[in-house]
């Protein structure tokens, strides 16, 4: 690493089954972008790559691999020589690797063929600053540091077409399954929050996106202490909407309007502060629904190989 | 999928839920991706690729259903040492002087009861114990400290807690526990669970040094 830029981060999967300790998830912030990187490598499904905020990262190779990165629209430069995205590139030692800053989204992924390896922490390498866990010692990558990867001197040079790539965009949808303290919104509330858009604040990180926008009133202001599942939706006193994702402490005492479809969360971390949301209710059935879709269209979507 | 099974904070209703726990857990098998147990209700996070929210609901009802009003599963009792003096904990002289009480009643008051772990989040190993007697029950500072020391032994209205690690906070601190409340590298990492019984056994300085604790 020559240069971390504002936020990069180790992560695989997700820690799962550690909530009964107090540890949160952490995890790939667009598991779709994150995802798509491991399957263009070839690599085991949840194996460790980059996640890069924003942009602005400089890397050394200090081995032959390949590499791949797919998410938001960052140039990728080998050598100064600009390079395809969501594609198998392969890299020499010695090569330098540039990551510009973000045109559009906000977090990109860089995978190596073989994942990097790194030893889990509770069963996951996924970094929680806040709990400093996962990563190389919990903490966000810092210029010097060594991301240790295999050799590799074989890898199929696969690629996503441009037009399965996601676009990125400022205006959102996001589905919204009411629920928990539902019966404490009144229903000129809810319409409030599902007839209005909501900006993407400043105070927007791994833990939880804030939004601003019409105040939804509430009439309790707390509840007592409950496990908060990922995409829960937290109105605190002020009315403004917290989504909360991945890096999400794992219990609160906030009333929560209902939850952000898992799907939909991925786009919305794709955004940056003044970016644009819309809530859409969708029922539990509808909601079972688009996750199969999405995952059986994921999983069909046809990788491209390309040919000397 | 939130599942309640009380409304107030109790003893009861805290065992209800620890049962449940325990009951969920094997009627959903491998669908179970993790479990949140808290004062009165329990968070069930399952694969919703492997199942579906009917067939999970009508599981976790039936297995509710066999689960009666029998008692339920009893948890440990844990006794953690503390070391109460105001050089270990800033808000103890304060906090008696705010109950009309003497040091050595905080203490005993606080060290006499025995207190249930109700819930386990917040920070990694950091467990919420409850109810500490009305006398000595405070409200958290209007402004939280920076950086609590780790092992702070600390109470907030009428919860008490030991900070697993140096964090921020708003408790008021009255004393300090030598012993680790959560280490990655131990098995198990805490010494304590949801459900567990608590007592805090009051020792003097040379005691909590002895036992690895640093001021």
């Amino acid at each position: 690493m020559t240069q971390p830029g504002i936020l990069c981060l180790l992560q695989d999967g997700g820690r799962m089954g550690q909530h009964r300790i107090g540890l949160t998830n952490g995890g790939p912030l667009d598991p779709q972008a994150f995802g798509y990187c491991n399957r263009l490598l070839q690599n085991p499904e949840g194996a460790t790559a980059l996640e890069i905020s924003f942009g602005g990262l400089q890397l050394e190779a200090t081995v032959d691999t390949y590499i791949c990165l797919t998410g938001a629209n960052m140039n990728l430069r080998i050598n100064n020589i600009e390079q395809a995205r969501w594609e198998v590139l392969a890299i020499k030692a010695g090569d330098s690797i540039a990551v510009e800053f973000a045109e559009q989204g906000c977090r990109s992924y860089l995978g190596v063929a073989g994942g990097f390896q790194v030893e889990p922490t509770f069963g996951s390498t996924a970094t929680v600053m806040r709990e400093k866990v996962g990563g190389l010692n919990g903490d966000k990558l810092q210029a010097g540091d060594l991301l240790p990867c295999a050799q590799v001197t074989e890898c199929k040079h696969l690629y996503l077409p441009a037009s399965s790539q996601p676009r990125y965009q400022n205006l959102i949808t996001v589905r919204v399954i009411p629920g928990y303290q539902q019966q404490h919104f009144n229903r000129y509330e809810q319409r409030r929050f599902f007839s209005h858009t909501y900006t993407v604040s400043d105070r927007c990180d791994r833990m939880g996106y804030r939004l601003e926008g019409p105040a939804i009133d509430c009439d309790i202001q707390g509840i007592l202490s409950e496990g908060i599942c990922f995409g829960a939706i937290q109105i605190p006193a002020d009315g403004q909407p917290i989504v909360l994702l991945n890096d999400r402490q794992t219990i609160g005492g906030y009333p929560k309007i209902g939850s952000a479809l898992s799907l939909d969360c991925g786009r919305l971390a794709q955004l940056r502060p003044g970016g644009t949301v819309h809530f859409a209710p969708v029922s539990p059935h509808g909601a079972h629904n688009a996750l199969h879709l999405a995952a059986s269209f994921s999983r069909r979507q046809p990788l491209m190989e390309r040919t000397a | 999928m939130m599942l309640y099974l009380g409304k107030e904070t109790s003893p009861e209703v805290s065992a209800r839920v620890q049962a449940a726990a325990l009951a969920v857990e094997l009627a959903l098998g491998d669908d179970l991706i993790d479990l949140v147990p808290s004062y009165a209700s329990l968070l069930i996070v399952y694969n919703a690729l492997t199942a579906d929210h009917l067939s999970v609901a009508h599981r976790v009802h039936q297995c509710l259903d066999d689960l009666g009003s029998g008692e339920a599963a009893e948890g440990n009792t844990v006794v953690l040492p503390v070391y109460y003096h105001p050089e270990a904990g800033e808000d103890l002289e304060a906090l008696a002087e705010r109950a009309a009480l003497s040091v050595d009643d905080v203490i005993a008051l606080h060290s006499n009861a025995e207190y249930r772990v109700y819930a386990i989040g917040f920070a990694p190993g950091f467990a919420y114990l409850g109810q500490v007697d009305e006398r000595i029950a405070a409200p958290r500072l209007a402004t939280p400290r920076q950086k609590v020391p780790r092992g702070a032994v600390a109470i907030a209205d009428r919860q008490t807690a030991v900070y697993p690690a140096v964090s921020p906070g708003g408790w008021n601190l009255i004393g300090r526990c030598p012993l680790r409340m959560f280490d990655p590298q131990a098995t198990p990492t805490m010494p304590v669970s949801v459900g567990d019984r608590v007592r805090f056994e009051p020792i003097d300085r040379d005691r909590f040094l002895s036992l690895g604790g640093e001021l």
